[in-house]
């Protein structure tokens, strides 16, 4: 019998971590840091999570904990957020391609000026770092995806590091309903990791080891391989979980999408304000709807491709800036994927909800409607910053 | 490893490019770095070891008389054996000299 509790979306994080029997979580203590973790060295310390929990004394070597951690077959789990993910930059690059390390990364915004808050220019900054990424917009979504992120990235097929990216404050710091799934039935679903070569004296390996030019493209191009084809097993697994416990993941989710002429998309948290915004205007008579992107690495391109390309307006709301750079950086992508299309929707770039700003349902109507005006009329920028004081 | 280098494709590799030979490293020649490479005056030998107690490549060792002299696959050239022989035994020449 499964229950609906309300509870801080960190400590549901922390308890489904726990519901997955991790075995190690190396983290980073002080600020920038979520209840996930804190949470998590009470079950510990408890006695209600039988695990090695080792604090450290910055983000980098958490990240070198769980490295070593992985690489022995311990299920690994982390927790950080912005400059506590920047620290870590170099050591998640080491991790890709090889360590089913499971983080989950509480969205904010990176310094200068110095934010607390919420945006993703932390995510951007770690992008191409080889982790398979996946976003959430609420605490449900949390717990079930930290259940799935075990089960992709333990995968044989997969062997992967994943992040599963919430929102700093709008989730982390929410007190949400969540259903818990029994332990009995998450230990049916995660099966114990088993990672094929782990460092073992009696059979030596050597890991991150020195590729001179003769073998390092080979290696790029078999990590790159390996991203793109552990989609199959993201899909495989969501369906897996839609089977067991009833809720279901897709890379790009459709919302209202029948019949419209132009689409919103955002990622993490504000997607569920963005659709309350959709319900309005298409009970006044709109032509609208929403897609979202759940699946930000291995990028989704042909589920993209076939929810927005028969629309006339695509409009796109980032959290972030590339600054000096083009769009936002999910419009930037979403562009991309759309441009070899020989029909494809007119791409509206909008950045906004930076470090903590809210966008409200009022504001995504404004948005929605401003981006109509724009796929019309044409604008000056390459993209507009919303809400900003000139 | 079964193939040559430039044979070896993507699809050779472990996951991860993890290497499951122990002492691999020895296959790779650190010699071909070398600008400069050392010359012995045996004769002046005294067989301290001290050139190969300062080599940082690890790849001096004595030969058949006992001499220590660089085994040259992996020998870099950085001239530190020359250094600190105060015997005088060992010369830093270019390599492009005979």
């Amino acid at each position: 019998m499964t229950t609906r509790v309300g509870v801080e979306v960190s400590i549901a994080v922390a308890d489904a971590v726990k519901l997955c029997n991790a075995d190690v979580v190396a983290a980073y203590p002080i600020t920038p840091q979520t209840h996930i973790v804190e949470h998590l060295a009470e079950l510990v310390a408890n006695g209600e999570l039988e695990a090695e929990y080792i604090p450290v004394e910055s983000e980098h070597s958490a990240m070198s904990a769980c490295l070593g951690s992985s690489a022995t077959g311990a299920r690994t789990f982390t927790a950080t957020s912005s400059q506590g993910l920047a620290l870590m930059n170099e050591v998640l690059f080491i991790a890709s391609g090889m360590l089913p390390i499971v983080m989950a990364v509480a969205n904010r915004a990176l310094s200068s000026p110095l934010s607390i808050w919420g945006d993703h220019s932390d995510v951007m900054s770690v992008r191409d770092t080889g982790w398979v990424q996946i976003f959430v917009e609420n605490g449900q979504q949390a717990i079930d995806n930290t259940i799935c992120a075990f089960k992709i990235g333990e995968d044989k097929r997969v062997l992967l590091p994943v992040m599963v990216h919430l929102d700093g404050f709008n989730l982390t710091h929410v007190i949400e309903p969540i259903i818990f799934p029994e332990e009995s039935e998450v230990a049916k679903f995660l099966p114990p990791n088993k990672y094929p070569l782990p460092l073992n004296p009696n059979k030596p390996v050597a890991m991150g080891d020195f590729a001179p030019p003769f073998i390092f493209t080979e290696a790029k191009w078999a990590q790159e391989f390996n991203i793109e084809k552990s989609k199959a097993v993201v899909l495989e697994v969501w369906d897996q979980f839609a089977k067991a416990f009833g809720r279901r993941y897709q890379p790009v989710e459709k919302y209202k999408t029948e019949g419209a002429k132009t689409l919103i998309l955002t990622m993490g948290s504000f997607s569920e304000t963005a659709s309350v915004a959709i319900d309005e205007m298409r009970a006044d008579g709109n032509e609208v709807g929403q897609v979202r992107l759940r699946l930000w690495r291995p990028f989704p391109f042909e589920e993209l491709r076939q929810a927005v390309q028969n629309v006339d307006n695509l409009i796109i709301l980032d959290r972030a800036v590339s600054v000096g750079g083009p769009v936002g950086p999910v419009a930037s992508e979403v562009k991309s994927a759309l441009y070899g299309l020989a029909k494809r929707p007119k791409v509206v770039s909008f950045v906004g909800g930076l470090g903590g700003r809210d966008i409200t349902v009022n504001s995504f109507k404004d948005i929605i409607k401003k981006g109509i005006d724009i796929a019309r009329t044409g604008s000056k920028t390459e993209f507009e910053v919303y809400g900003v004081r000139e | 490893m079964a193939k040559a280098e430039n044979e070896l494709t993507w699809k050779d590799l472990e996951i991860g490019c993890i290497v499951t030979e122990p002492g691999s490293a020895r296959s790779y020649s650190t010699g071909t770095w070398r600008s400069q490479r050392p010359t012995y005056d045996f004769s002046r030998c005294i067989k301290c070891g001290l050139c190969a107690l300062y080599c940082p490549e690890g790849c001096i060792g004595p030969n058949k008389e006992g001499h220590f002299e660089a085994n040259m696959y992996y020998c870099k050239g950085c001239g530190i054996c020359a250094r600190e022989c105060w015997p005088r035994v060992i010369t830093m020449v270019e390599e492009e000299e005979k």
